[in-house]
């Protein structure tokens, strides 16, 4: 049987898409329904996990199968159907809000478990479907419809909580780089174990150009650093790069020092603490990194090992026989 | 104690292990006592030390012990909620109850006819359950002036002249006995003065005729690995054995014979072990894997340490970071086709509460079990009560209607476990169940179903199709179910979520008449099993003065009091509440057959509210919540008051 090659079109479901005109969103479910039909796995082997906001609608888009649940929970869904069924690909769409406030807890703890699922956060700083409050991501002193004066919140780095978590891989992208959003999707899919791709997503509406130092093409060379394994870091068509002097980065003018004092990029050190060096830099001081922080293998998923327990438990014990369990230990007869 | 000769029934003992194991023919070498022994048909008995004092151990083997010579047992643990709690002080006192009868029981008992107490605190909290002319056994080595100062006593309690006027006082110095009994085994003072309760035990084990084969048969097991500390118990459950055959406090002791129970082979159960059970025989009776989300809470922990140990059975645990996502990932297990359950208590539910709402509205199949304690927030966590109800019926935004079951004892647990499952698949919506600290804890005689004499539960996924018929993933069946289509079914993708759905196709719907209609389907769906559970059975008469209702762990107490009001000739008959919602078809014909209805129930008159408002009828309410259960005599007095 040769299985039916499938286009970006047929991950499409009938239901019209509902996002304001000009949304990042677009963007991020166009590279998603290119990439899949890449992956190889059956649009019947496909969920989509949302919790709530303007993202979370995002299932209702994919003709596979999806799930629009409840705000900030969307990991812990994930959890017990990957657990149950590790042959499905299961993806969690997810937001600033979603996942940094009402869901902090089941963001890192996913994490931590790495679970063998992709993690897309749509990071805009702002809440969108509530109509324009500030959002664990929005930047102190941001003026919103909840903080006329300016937010007072220290902003949540979510790359940074995920390292902290010890993620095994940590990656960011632009809705605007719909060529980098592609392949760092699909690399997120590849790996096993959690992946968390943050995505740099404009909402016109309520946080236009927030990002625009690195969404806007002519600005991104200037603050944006591409990541790529075993590859000096080096931006702005390659005259700057980033230098580690101690236990911190710094900038540098690529034809001032010799090429071998710029940091080599390794995604695949175990030890975040290069790469939670990365995940700070931030603009206007540093330019921002994206593409793939961290990418360690080997490390055993958490759905993996809950069903080996079972498999092993039942190697030595034999399948369970409830009438031996329920005569087992003290019994007595009445005739 | 009443006197009374029983007929005997026939007995068998069945041990699991067998008796050829080395060195375990020492235990068919068991002493009989030579004196006088009085034939009673049950007792109640309660040992009372502090939370490190091993009462709970204690407690459990006399149980089993007394479930083996074929009586009828109940049981009520007591324990404070801190796991050390200062030592000697009245809050850091740990008791367990339990009656063993040559009869039929349903309570553990309301009066107690002996007590243990191994300190000054435990005796001064626990006397006033004790009836006059009772046996109190003291371990008068506990009784000194650091005790009574943490105990917060004057003097002595056990010299105030009252205490010999009104009961049977035994003082025995247990910890000296101890240490003088286990000397020879090298031990030191602290792990010697552990052995006590095995002496206590020994003791009361003398004191009831028990066997204590069963208990060697334990400590054998447990501390096989030390066999000095083996050896050590051992030799204190003998002494104290011996103590009670040669002193001359006590002249006779008590013998209790077999209860005639139903034919068949019983086992001792406990609630939550029953509920766990029932969950891994419902998952087999439907060839599915289980899979039980949860986060540890008072008193439901118990089942997670239960099912973690079947894995071999396909079962999967997952220990999840909060009660939050214990639900969720139930309900992401359900989505994904597996038996899927999560369990709290009451203030657990209250953080679940939006999850099963949205279980409730994708419309899949699962179970959610509170085992109640009382509240409210964090309330009393070890002690029991009924005041989760109307949270049960009502705790969710919007119009969310739900099954709600409630087992009316441990072993009923187990049916009401399978009976869950059954309505959650074939009517596709979340069920609870509304089990309490009383029954989980508690443990009586079960009889032993086999398997394979238990009705299958059939749940049918839809097939996969390569039609391009669009699929309807909210067509109904005669249940007004939807089809349980779970993904890696080709054809069948479909998108389910909180957001109102369209009937049929499950599309997104703001639709005003799509509203009203999804909103009454899902109640008509839960109100229409009424028509596919037993009609509701009332014990006595169908009329007369007085109906008393309850329901979950009040069936005991409440049977037992309207058994005994019918002796004493009132026109009383119970009805007994195990399906709480939908309610059985015939309820309010029943409630109309009496004079007077009463609902009997540890909280402020939950069910009495719904009954009110569903049959417009006017009932009274027997209502208690002091974290305990209700004794058979104070229903008594109160039906008694009622007629």
């Amino acid at each position: 049987m040769t299985l039916p090659v499938l286009k970006a079109s047929d991950f499409a479901s009938d239901q019209d898409v509902r996002w304001c005109p000009g949304c990042g969103d677009y963007s991020i479910l166009a590279q998603m329904k290119k990439v899949l039909p890449d992956l190889g796995v059956p649009r019947e082997k496909t969920v989509f996990i949302s919790g709530i906001g303007c993202s979370s609608r995002f299932p209702y888009y994919m003709n596979t199968y999806g799930m629009h649940s409840i705000h900030g929970r969307a990991p812990a869904f994930a959890t017990g159907l990957k657990s149950t069924r590790p042959d499905l690909m299961v993806w969690v769409i997810t937001g600033d809000g979603d996942a940094l406030s009402i869901g902090g807890n089941h963001f890192i703890h996913l994490l931590r478990r790495n679970l063998d699922i992709n993690v897309v956060l749509f990071n805009n700083r702002i809440y969108g479907l509530t109509k324009g409050q500030y959002s664990p991501t929005s930047v102190e002193g941001q003026v919103t419809k909840s903080t006329p004066m300016g937010s007072i919140d220290h902003p949540l780095q979510p790359l940074s909580v995920a390292l902290a978590a010890e993620a095994t891989f940590v990656a960011r992208s632009l809705d605007a780089h719909v060529k980098h959003l592609g392949e760092t999707l699909k690399r997120a899919a590849e790996h096993k174990g959690t992946s968390l791709v943050e995505v740099y997503q404009n909402c016109n509406v309520f946080n236009d150009g927030a990002m625009a130092y690195a969404q806007e093409k002519k600005q991104r060379a200037e603050n944006v650093i591409e990541l790529e394994h075993g590859k000096p870091l080096t931006f702005a068509n390659g005259t700057k790069g980033i230098r580690l002097v101690g236990t911190h980065l710094e900038v540098v003018e690529t034809s001032d020092v010799p090429a071998d004092d710029l940091l080599i990029h390794d995604e695949t050190d175990p030890n975040p603490s290069i790469q939670m060096m990365l995940a700070r830099m931030s603009y206007p001081t540093m330019p921002e990194p994206i593409g793939v922080l961290r990418a360690v293998s080997g490390v055993p998923t958490y759905d993996e090992q809950i069903n080996q327990q079972v498999q092993t438990a039942t190697e030595k014990k034999g399948r369970g026989d409830l009438n031996q369990l329920f005569n087992a230990g003290d019994t007595w007869s009445v005739q | 104690m009443i006197l009374v000769n029983q007929q005997i029934t026939h007995v068998s003992l069945a041990g699991s292990r067998p008796t050829s194991k080395s060195g375990h023919n020492k235990l068919h070498m068991e002493a009989t006592t030579s004196k006088a022994v009085r034939s009673v048909s049950g007792i109640t008995v309660r040992l009372a030390g502090d939370s490190g004092d091993g009462m709970q151990l204690l407690g459990t083997q006399l149980t089993n012990t007394s479930a083996l010579a074929g009586n009828d047992v109940a049981t009520f643990p007591d324990f404070p909620a801190e796991i050390r709690a200062p030592r000697g002080t009245r809050a850091g006192v740990s008791g367990f109850q339990v009656q063993f009868a040559s009869e039929e029981i349903f309570t553990p008992g309301d009066v107690l006819d002996a007590l243990v107490v191994m300190n000054p605190a435990a005796m001064v909290t626990n006397l006033g359950d004790l009836r006059k002319g009772g046996i109190l056994i003291a371990n008068e080595d506990g009784f000194n002036e650091k005790e009574f100062k943490l105990a917060k006593v004057e003097s002595n309690p056990l010299e105030a002249n009252v205490i010999e006027e009104t009961y049977r006082l035994i003082k025995v110095p247990m910890t000296q006995l101890t240490r003088e009994a286990v000397s020879e085994f090298g031990l030191g003072v602290k792990i010697a003065d552990r052995c006590k309760n095995f002496f206590a035990m020994g003791l009361v084990y003398w004191l009831f005729g028990r066997s204590l084969d069963p208990t060697l048969r334990f400590i054998r097991d447990k501390f096989g690995k030390k066999p000095e500390v083996a050896a050590a118990n051992e030799a204190a459950l003998r002494a104290g054995w011996a103590y009670g055959e040669t002193t001359e406090a006590f002249g006779e002791s008590y013998q209790v014979e077999a209860a005639e129970l139903t034919p068949g082979t019983y086992r001792n159960i406990m609630g939550n072990q029953a509920l766990a059970w029932g969950l891994i025989t419902a998952s087999q009776l439907s060839d599915k894997d289980l899979f039980y989300g949860t986060y540890p809470i008072t008193p439901a922990s118990d089942i997670l340490h239960e099912l973690t140990k079947y894995k071999n059975f396909g079962v999967r645990t997952f220990q999840a970071e909060d009660e939050i996502a214990a639900v969720c990932s139930t309900i992401g297990a359900a989505f994904g086709g597996g038996m899927a359950v999560t369990a709290s208590s009451g203030p657990g539910i209250a953080l679940k509460a939006e999850a099963m709402g949205l279980g409730m509205i994708l419309e899949l199949p699962m179970i959610i079990i509170n085992v109640q304690r009382g509240g409210p927030s964090t309330g009393l966590p070890t002690k029991t009560e009924q005041s989760d109800l109307l949270q049960a019926m009502f705790g969710r935004n919007g119009e969310s209607p739900i099954p709600v079951l409630a087992p009316q004892s441990p072993g009923d647990c187990f049916d009401v476990a399978i009976e869950a499952w059954r309505i959650a698949t074939q009517c596709m919506v979340p069920v609870m169940i509304l089990s309490d600290g009383y029954i989980a804890n508690g443990s009586e005689p079960w009889k032993i179903p086999s398997f394979d004499e238990l009705p299958r539960i059939e749940i049918r996924h839809p097939e996969g199709t390569d039609l391009d018929e669009p699929f309807l993933p909210y067509a109904r069946d005669e249940h007004l179910a939807r089809p349980w289509a779970i993904p890696g079914t080709p054809g069948l993708m479909h998108r389910v979520g909180g957001l109102e759905k369209e009937d049929g196709t499950g599309n997104v719907s703001y639709d005003p008449a799509n509203h009203q209609h999804m909103t009454n389907t899902r109640a008509d769906k839960v109100a229409k099993i009424s028509d596919r559970i037993p009609d509701q059975e009332v014990y006595g008469d169908h009329s007369g003065d007085l109906l008393l209702v309850s329901w979950g762990g009040t069936y005991g107490a409440c049977h037992t009091a309207v058994k005994r009001s019918r002796e004493n000739g009132h026109a009383v008959s119970h009805l007994h509440l195990r399906y709480i919602n939908p309610m059985p078809a015939n309820l309010g014909e029943l409630l109309g057959s009496f004079k007077r209805v009463a609902v009997a129930e540890l909280n402020q008159g939950q069910l009495r509210m719904l009954l009110r408002s569903k049959f417009l009828v006017d009932c009274q309410g027997i209502n208690k919540v002091q974290g305990k259960p209700f004794t058979v005599s104070e229903l008594i007095e109160s039906i008694e008051e009622l007629l």
